[in-house]
């Protein structure tokens, strides 16, 4: 089935236009966010404008520039507003990471800012690089199983080390680094291109059970055996957030590889039973709950045996501090909650900046899922389209878990806010899922080559032909 | 500062965030309907596809410069892309002529656009395959991609 794509087609006479000058302005107003926000940290916390804020202005629109100038070379036809509402997250972190700093006298930011640097360094990197993200469908297993060893090096006895009751993080050379953050990525990749091959078999073969269709077991072992195994090792590591993670990624990408919402019903059935058994089997689990619903009975109990809600109350009294327009930044305490820097960051923002800050950075979330799912649903091959809505659902999916965890929707897990969190790995990995949603955009929102005036030569070149043999 | 300072910084930096995001929000909008080509640009657009046709582009380094069928009855057999778009098929006219009883008489198409170079299926009954998958659509190949057309797999060379 050929389908021409001559002046005919209606669909021709539609093509996405570069955008590029869009992105730069976008890019400008988000460099406004980020230095503004630190501007004004100074001027709430010191009185005073900080003395660095032209260095840091000018090492924060140096990255910038640098990310813009990479994208206007090498992806033209990118989505003009991904880069800059990750800019703006992640500038808009930095200066909460800072003002947090201020008040308790460590050094988060400054790391984060040389994250932040490798960040948009493996971001330009995976552009220049990957030129077509169908490249990685090569590496379907390759990903897979690089996924399950990251998972599996906190484990190991010389690099991993617990923090906090969670085995998620490896240490060499004084640098921690959680591998399941980069895992993410991987096991996005493994997922798009299994499914981009097997999607058909996945949807059609296979015998109806209770109203569901189940695929064949040689079809969905070994996709089914990969993520069993990765969510297994997250369980045994106490990493609730991850597993949570990974498993509503696992359904989404299946629900959008097989059009079958009837994975939905099995999915949320599995996941009732597994949370049920989870709050049997496990105390941490069972604790999380309780402190969830009962979150003043365990607040300052000074009882060690007893879970705290501490964290959870302290951030709840944050937000109704920040209020309507917030505390203003120096104007609140967020130092108060424990480790605001990184998973309860959001708490910070609600108290300084009020639910009208808040509402704003849930939408620059929305608004990069939008651009995922955007970018998906115009992708013209499987590969794109499965890729692009998996990187989509896993932002989703962090923002929900952290953001309902924090305001008390869902019991709390940690995880990191992308981009906005202190967490290097986590950083790091954001910007290049980031990086690949843009190659995916570039790709879709390129217009279909024009080859049907090729088409006419090619039908007079072969008139000819036939008048030359008479 | 005084207090009346500290509200408008904070009155201003909201305004800040919120006017990004509705900038970011209006771009998207102006974007949903994309650019309507009009007849007239696109007839330019093909004109001048059809110039750079007769004066070919600068070569890169490293760009392909021919065809190669690397598997198959006929392999070896090799076409220069400088007579690009090169036709693939059974039939007398293909520039890679194929004796596979699985190819079409024109089969598919090796084009250009720009410094890239597409395949296009032109209907043919068991398909064009890159890697395991099917084409539907002009699709982007490059230096050593394996097209498998019939029996018969074809790649770019330099």
């Amino acid at each position: 089935m050929s389908v021409s794509f001559g002046p005919s087609n209606p669909l021709l006479g539609f093509v996405h236009r570069r955008r590029r000058g869009a992105e730069l302005f976008l890019l400008v107003l988000a460099l406004a966010v980020g230095v503004g926000a630190y501007a004004a940290v100074g001027v709430g916390v010191e009185d005073t404008v900080p003395a660095d804020l032209f260095g840091y202005g000018g090492w924060l629109a140096g990255l910038i520039v640098a990310a813009h100038l990479v994208v206007r070379f090498v992806a033209p036809y990118a989505d003009p507003v991904l880069l800059p509402v990750v800019a703006a997250l992640n500038g808009l972190g930095l200066a909460v990471i800072h003002r947090l700093d201020l008040a308790d006298d460590t050094h988060f930011a400054s790391r984060q800012l040389i994250w932040m640097t490798v960040g948009v360094g493996l971001f330009i990197g995976t552009l220049l690089l990957l030129r077509d993200h169908r490249v990685l469908t090569r590496f379907t297993y390759t990903s897979g199983l690089a996924a399950i060893v990251l998972l599996l090096m906190p484990m190991m006895p010389i690099v991993g080390t617990s923090k906090r009751g969670a085995k998620i993080w490896i240490e060499v050379g004084g640098l921690s680094f959680q591998p399941g953050e980069v895992a993410k990525v991987m096991l996005v990749i493994a997922f798009a291109g299994y499914l981009v091959l097997h999607r058909d078999a996945l949807a059609l073969a296979g015998r109806r059970v209770l109203f569901v269709d189940l695929p064949r077991g040689r079809d969905l072992g070994p996709i089914l055996g990969m993520w069993l195994v990765s969510l297994g090792i997250l369980v045994f590591q106490r990493d609730l957030g991850s597993s949570l993670l990974f498993f509503g990624l696992f359904l989404v990408m299946l629900y959008v590889a097989t059009e079958r919402a009837g994975w939905l019903v099995v999915g949320s059935t599995l996941f009732v039973l597994g949370a049920t058994a989870g709050y049997f089997a496990f105390g941490h689990v069972r604790e999380r709950f309780e402190i969830w619903l009962h979150p003043f009975t365990y607040y300052k109990t000074g009882d060690a045996s007893l879970p705290s809600s501490d964290q959870l109350v302290d951030a709840r009294f944050g937000f109704g501090w920040g209020g309507l327009i917030g505390r203003g930044f120096g104007g609140g305490d967020p130092q108060l909650v424990p480790f605001a820097e990184s998973d309860f960051i959001l708490s910070s923002i609600g108290e300084e900046l009020g639910l009208t800050g808040m509402v704003a950075v849930l939408l620059m979330y929305g608004l990069i899922v939008e651009r995922a799912l955007r970018a998906a649903l115009i992708s013209r091959e499987g590969f794109g389209k499965l890729l692009a809505a998996g990187l989509g659902a896993v932002i989703a999916l962090q923002v929900f878990v952290v953001a309902g965890g924090v305001t008390g929707l869902i019991p709390l897990t940690g995880l990191t806010t992308p981009f906005l969190s202190y967490g290097g790995s986590s950083l790091v990995a954001n910007w290049v899922i980031a990086a690949l949603l843009l190659r995916v955009s570039d790709l879709a929102r390129r217009p279909i080559p024009d080859l049907s005036s090729d088409d006419e030569d090619a039908d007079e070149s072969a008139t000819q032909v036939i008048k030359v043999a008479r | 500062m005084s207090e009346l300072t500290l509200l408008l910084v904070r009155i201003a930096y909201l305004a800040v965030l919120w006017i990004f995001v509705l900038s970011a929000i209006s771009v998207i909008r102006s974007d949903m309907f994309g650019a309507r080509v009009p007849e007239t640009a696109r007839g330019q657009a093909a004109g001048r596809t059809k110039e750079k046709k007769a004066k070919p582009p600068p070569k890169r380094r490293g760009a392909p410069t021919h065809v190669l069928v690397t598997e198959g009855s006929n392999a070896g057999e090799r076409a220069d892309l400088a007579s690009a778009p090169v036709l693939i098929g059974r039939g007398n006219d293909a520039a890679i002529r194929l004796d596979d009883d699985y190819v079409s008489t024109r089969h598919a198409r090796i084009a250009a656009s720009g410094d890239q170079w597409f395949v296009e299926d032109l209907g043919s009954t068991n398909g064009t395959y890159i890697g395991t998958v099917r084409i539907t659509q002009p699709t982007t190949i490059t230096l050593g991609t394996q097209v498998r057309i019939g029996k018969t797999i074809v790649e770019l060379r330099k």
